[in-house]
Order: structure tokens, then C-alpha cells, then sequence
């Protein structure tokens, strides 16, 4: 009797030891666990291909027969060595600037009116983020015939106000601002949205004080507005430049044979890029040129940094209003 | 990305945005401070420039094949868009509900998954205390700012060699890793969860997981929902990953489209019936639920 009592006082310990000991690993492992399914699949599908774009880049390597010999850097040299490259890269870099600049532009436009007290504000606001729902591809169709060369829209306007028809398609620059508008058509009442968020962050102490200064609208807009903005601003231009050099949907289905154009006018990196793998079926060219645009983008993105580091060091203004700021939460 | 440091989730919880605050205070100061009528005037410009091509499309895809050529085009829709759209559904090379099915099967499993996957890693982040926290933080934020599309050519190969190239799963299975996902959840539930909740639930004898399911998950649902949204419309527009993997006859919506103009003879009323068709369903979605993806937009300050 007493020694059954002592085995199920020991189990029972035994089994509070155990429960506790699963507690212990469960409190140590889960964080590991609950993170791991991003970092595994991240691994997999996205750091993983990046790295062996590399791999494949010194190698012979075709979309049928796979890996062939290393040929070190000839297939770098082979495409920095073709025209066709440089001209993608020019129009990439002409239509994301194109894009780019009016872009923030007009967004900041937006959201400083958006910024002030409307009425109806939320229809405003999903007014402005309609055109983020259409698809590039739809929004491609829809533009590439607006801008058709012969009986498109903007033509026909043009024509009635007694301007030439402008070869939309056959142009190099003027392709370059269709594809541009349809960028903008589809971003800019988003950036606007991301910058009107940064403007409410801004402390309305300062325009307060500003008024009590004299300083009208237009002075307060660029006197504390944008510089308040900077760090929003340096997000949106550092996210547009990485998905704005990438461009593919937009030129890809410019005109119906999906080249770039018979002169490669609006042909980008990317375009070059599926051109390369998937029409000549050269998959060591084609890694070559995405490890290109990768270091490109990298590059960019460090210029940005240091362009950016450099106006923060010498922004007196910036640091004296974080005193400010300071000073008012006192 | 301010936005988001200034931005306190449990306000948004609580349904007060900034805006609404800035706004008292600038009543506090003027008290007629609504704008003049040139506000909406260019916001009036700014809508029509949105709405505008939509309606183009709708006058075009709702003509004949000779609409587009007219120079005076008529500016009330024409009565074909049905006939028009019947053409897009019966085309062999479209392969139209077989898209749609693709699009919705796609768009919902990585909406869904997405949305998991990040608030179980953003719970982590944002309230378990581990080794290397940080550091693995930073390395998430970081890879937000990794070109990943410009892995195409080896991920081609691995799904060839996996024989997924051609199947849904090929779109499905790259598009699960989202580091802002991740960063998003832990932004918001390092607001709103507060750790008495799960010290109290741990007391209580409850497993991690079960207060991950029954604490934390209800605490993220409003930036749950909003995750899902965005991943949704961004998985739903997306080309040129499931244009190169997938298989014509067995495309997305999107891939779809491309390939009605890429037909020898393109009539475009008919493309702009297909564009409106692959596009209704997401003006559904923005009419349902477009004042919270206005406010996701302004608590994440994202781009997609």
C-alpha cells in the first residue's frame, strides 16, 4: 500500500519534472520555430537564386542542355560588349527619371492637399489610390493605345489644339514619357498617401509658429514641410528606384511583339534580360545581365545613402527643430 | 518608414488616425479651417486623371473593333461590351475561367499564408525574448531592400528541375517569403499586444502556441487583414515571374491579357473587355475594403 502511494508520488513528480521541462524547451524553441518558416523560405526562393545567379553567370549555360563549362567572365564581357546593353540601360535609367522626378513631385502636390482639413476626406483619399489596383498589364493596354501613333487619343487631342501627331511609339524619348505616364498613372496617388503620412507626423507647432512669423503657405511648404519630410522622401526614392529599375510589365507589353521595339527604343535591362534567357535560351548571358542590374541597384542605393548622409550632416536646420521639438514636449 | 516609427498601432486600433489630431489641433487654431474650393478643385483634376482611363477602356471595350480608329469617339459606353466579353471568355488561346481560377486560387493561398507566416515571426519578434533577436531583425529589414526578381534565372531552373515549372505552385511557393510582411506584424504587435497578456496566459499554464493563437492572432487581426489586402492585390497584379514560369494554357489573369494582344489580328475592343473583366474583380475589392487599404498604406508607408 505505502510503496504503490510512494510510485504514484514519484510518477506524479516525475511527470511535473517532465511538464516543466517541455515548458522550458517550449519558451527556448518556439521564438526559432515561429520565425523559421521566412527564413527558410526566404532562403530557398529568394537569397538562394540571387547567390547562384552568380554561379550561373561564369558558366555556359542553356535553357535545354543546363550547365555547360565555366567560361569565367566571357559572358559579362560578351554583354557589356553589346550595344544592346547600353541601350537598355539608357532607357532604364530615361524612363525611371522620367517617372521618378514628376512623380514625387506631383505626389507632394497632392499630399499637401490632401493634408489640409477636407471634407469627405476618406473619398478623397481612396479617389487618389484608385489607379494602385489596376494591374501594370491592364494599365499598359489600356495607355499603349491612348498613345497609339496613328488614331490614339492623345494624338487626336494634340491634333485638335493644331500639334503634330508625335510618334509615341516610333520616338525614343516620347515612348519613354508614355511608358513614364503609365508609372505615374499607377504610383503617384500612392506616394502621395505615404507622404501625407509624413506630414502628419510633422509637430503643427512649427506652421504655428511660423504664422506668428509671417511666413505664408508657399514659405511654410518648403521651409518646414519638405525638409520635415526628408526621411519619407528618402524612403519613396529608395523604394521607387529598386522597383523602378526592374521595369518589365510596362515596356514588355508596349506594342504587341513585346522587343522593346523594332529599335530598341523602349527595350530596359529586364526586358534585355528575358530577351537573353527566354528568346535565345542563353541562361549564363541572362544571369550575367541580372547580376549586373543587381550590382547597379546596389550601387544606387549606396549613392543615395551617401548623398543622403551628407545633407543630414550639414542639415543645421533639421537638428535645431529636433531641439525644438524637444523644447515643446518639455 | 517614419510613418510607421511615429504611427502607434493601438491608436490606429483604437480609430483615432493622426490626421484626426493634427486635426484638432489645427481647429484649436482656426476654427474654420476647412480650405477653399481650390483644394478640391485640384484633387477633382487629380480623380478624373484617375478615373478617366478606366472609363476609356470601359467606352473602347464596350464598342466594335472599329471604335478605337474614330477620331470623334463617342462618349456614352457603346452596347457590345457583353458580346465583347463573351469573346474574351470563348477565346481558346485565353483560356479566361482557367485564369481566373489560377488568379483567385493563387492570390488567396499566398494572401493567407503570408499573413501566417508573418504574424507568427512578427509575434516573435515584436514579445518573445531569444538569442540573436535583433541581429535577425535587422537581416529581415534588410532584405526588404534585395532586388529578389533578379533571381529569376536559377529559380526558373530549380522549378524546372522540381517539375513545377508550368504549375501554380511555381507562383505560389516564391511569393510566401515577405519580409514586409514580417516587419509589418512585428511594428504593429509590439504596439498592441502588451506582454501582461501573454505573462498572464503563461502563468495560466498555456503553451506557446496557444497564446500565440489565442492572444496574439485576435490582437494583429486589424493589421492582419490589412497584410492580407495588400498581398492580395500585389500577388493578383503581378506578371513577370508568373509570365515566365506558367504555362499559356494554364495562365493568370494577368498572362492572360498579354496573350489577347499578342494575337495576330488584335481587335482592341475586345482587349479592353478583357481588361475590364481581369480588373472588375479588384474594384469590388476597393470598393469593399479601400479605406482600409488607404489607412495600411499611411500606417506601413510601404511600396510594394
Amino acid at each position: 500500500m505505502t510503496a504503490t502511494v510512494a510510485a504514484a508520488d514519484a510518477r506524479s513528480i516525475r511527470r511535473i519534472a517532465f511538464s516543466q521541462r517541455v515548458s522550458h524547451w517550449d519558451f527556448k524553441l518556439s521564438p526559432y520555430l515561429y520565425i523559421s518558416p521566412f527564413f527558410i523560405i526566404f532562403g530557398v526562393v529568394g537569397l538562394f537564386p540571387l547567390l547562384y545567379t552568380a554561379w550561373v553567370s561564369v558558366h555556359e549555360w542553356h535553357l535545354i542542355g543546363g550547365q555547360g563549362d565555366f567560361v569565367g567572365l566571357d559572358n559579362f564581357a560578351f554583354v557589356l560588349g553589346q550595344s544592346q546593353f547600353w541601350i537598355a540601360l539608357r532607357n532604364t535609367f530615361s524612363i525611371f527619371l522620367f517617372s521618378a522626378v514628376p512623380q514625387v513631385v506631383v505626389a507632394l502636390v497632392i499630399a499637401a492637399v490632401l493634408d489640409q482639413n477636407l471634407r469627405g476626406k476618406t473619398f478623397w483619399r481612396m479617389g487618389v489610390l484608385l489607379p494602385y489596383i489596376v494591374a501594370p498589364v491592364a494599365v499598359v493596354l489600356i495607355f499603349s493605345n491612348m498613345f497609339g501613333d496613328q488614331y490614339g487619343l492623345v494624338n487626336n487631342a494634340l491634333g485638335s489644339i493644331g500639334i503634330d501627331p508625335i510618334g509615341w511609339h516610333s520616338d525614343v524619348i516620347p515612348s519613354h514619357l508614355a511608358i513614364a505616364t503609365m508609372v505615374n498613372f499607377r504610383w503617384t496617388g500612392y506616394t502621395a498617401l505615404i507622404l501625407l503620412a509624413g506630414m502628419q507626423a510633422i509637430p503643427r507647432d512649427y506652421y504655428e509658429a511660423a504664422t506668428i512669423d509671417g511666413a505664408g503657405k508657399v514659405r511654410q511648404f518648403f521651409s518646414i514641410t519638405v525638409p520635415q519630410l526628408r526621411p519619407t522622401l528618402i524612403f519613396v526614392i529608395v523604394t521607387s528606384t529598386i522597383g523602378g529599375l526592374q521595369i518589365f510589365d510596362e515596356p514588355r507589353l508596349y506594342d504587341q511583339f513585346g522587343q522593346g521595339g523594332a529599335d530598341n527604343q523602349w527595350m530596359t535591362i529586364t526586358i534585355y534580360l528575358y530577351n537573353l534567357g527566354w528568346g535565345q535560351l542563353d541562361f549564363g548571358r541572362a544571369a550575367a545581365v541580372a547580376w549586373l542590374l543587381f550590382l547597379i541597384i546596389v550601387l544606387i542605393g549606396l549613392i543615395n545613402l551617401a548623398i543622403t548622409r551628407r545633407i543630414a550632416g550639414s542639415g543645421d536646420a533639421a537638428k535645431v527643430s529636433r531641439r525644438a521639438r524637444k523644447e515643446v514636449t518639455k | 518608414m517614419t510613418a510607421t516609427l511615429e504611427t502607434r498601432p493601438e491608436e490606429s486600433a483604437a480609430g483615432s488616425s493622426p490626421a484626426e489630431r493634427s486635426q484638432n489641433r489645427r481647429s484649436g487654431r482656426n476654427t474654420n479651417g476647412r480650405p477653399g474650393w481650390i483644394a478640391y478643385a485640384i484633387l477633382s483634376v487629380v480623380i478624373l486623371g484617375s478615373v478617366f482611363p478606366l472609363y476609356w477602356s470601359f467606352l473602347i471595350g464596350s464598342g466594335d473593333a472599329s471604335t478605337i480608329t474614330r477620331a470623334d469617339l463617342p462618349w456614352w459606353p457603346g452596347g457590345n461590351f457583353l458580346a465583347n466579353a463573351a469573346t474574351v471568355i470563348g477565346n481558346e488561346t485565353v483560356n479566361f475561367w482557367r485564369a481566373l481560377g489560377n488568379s483567385i486560387l493563387v492570390s488567396t493561398v499566398v494572401a493567407a499564408a503570408v499573413v501566417l507566416f508573418s504574424t507568427l515571426s512578427g509575434f516573435a519578434f515584436a514579445k518573445l525574448r531569444f538569442r540573436g533577436r535583433n541581429g535577425l531583425l535587422i537581416f529581415v529589414i534588410a532584405t526588404m531592400a534585395v532586388p529578389t526578381q533578379l533571381g529569376v534565372v536559377p529559380l526558373f531552373i530549380a522549378m524546372s528541375q522540381l517539375q513545377l515549372a508550368g504549375s501554380v505552385w511555381a507562383v505560389i511557393l516564391p511569393a510566401l517569403a515577405s519580409a514586409f510582411g514580417v516587419f509589418w506584424m512585428t511594428q504593429y504587435l509590439s504596439g498592441a499586444l502588451p506582454y501582461e497578456l501573454i505573462e498572464a496566459a503563461r502563468v495560466d499554464g498555456a503553451s506557446m502556441i496557444r497564446t500565440f493563437w489565442h492572444i496574439a492572432l485576435p490582437a494583429a487581426r486589424p493589421a492582419a487583414a490589412m497584410l492580407g489586402l495588400f498581398i492580395f492585390i500585389q500577388t493578383w497584379t503581378n506578371f513577370f515571374w508568373p509570365f515566365i514560369v506558367l504555362d499559356p494554357q494554364s495562365p493568370t489573369l494577368p498572362v492572360a491579357l498579354s496573350l489577347l494582344q499578342s494575337n495576330f489580328f488584335v481587335d482592341y475592343s475586345v482587349v479592353m473587355a478583357g481588361v475590364m473583366l481581369s480588373t472588375i474583380p479588384l474594384l469590388i475589392l476597393f470598393a469593399v475594403a479601400g479605406r482600409h487599404l488607404v489607412s495600411g498604406i499611411m500606417q506601413g508607408a510601404v511600396k510594394g
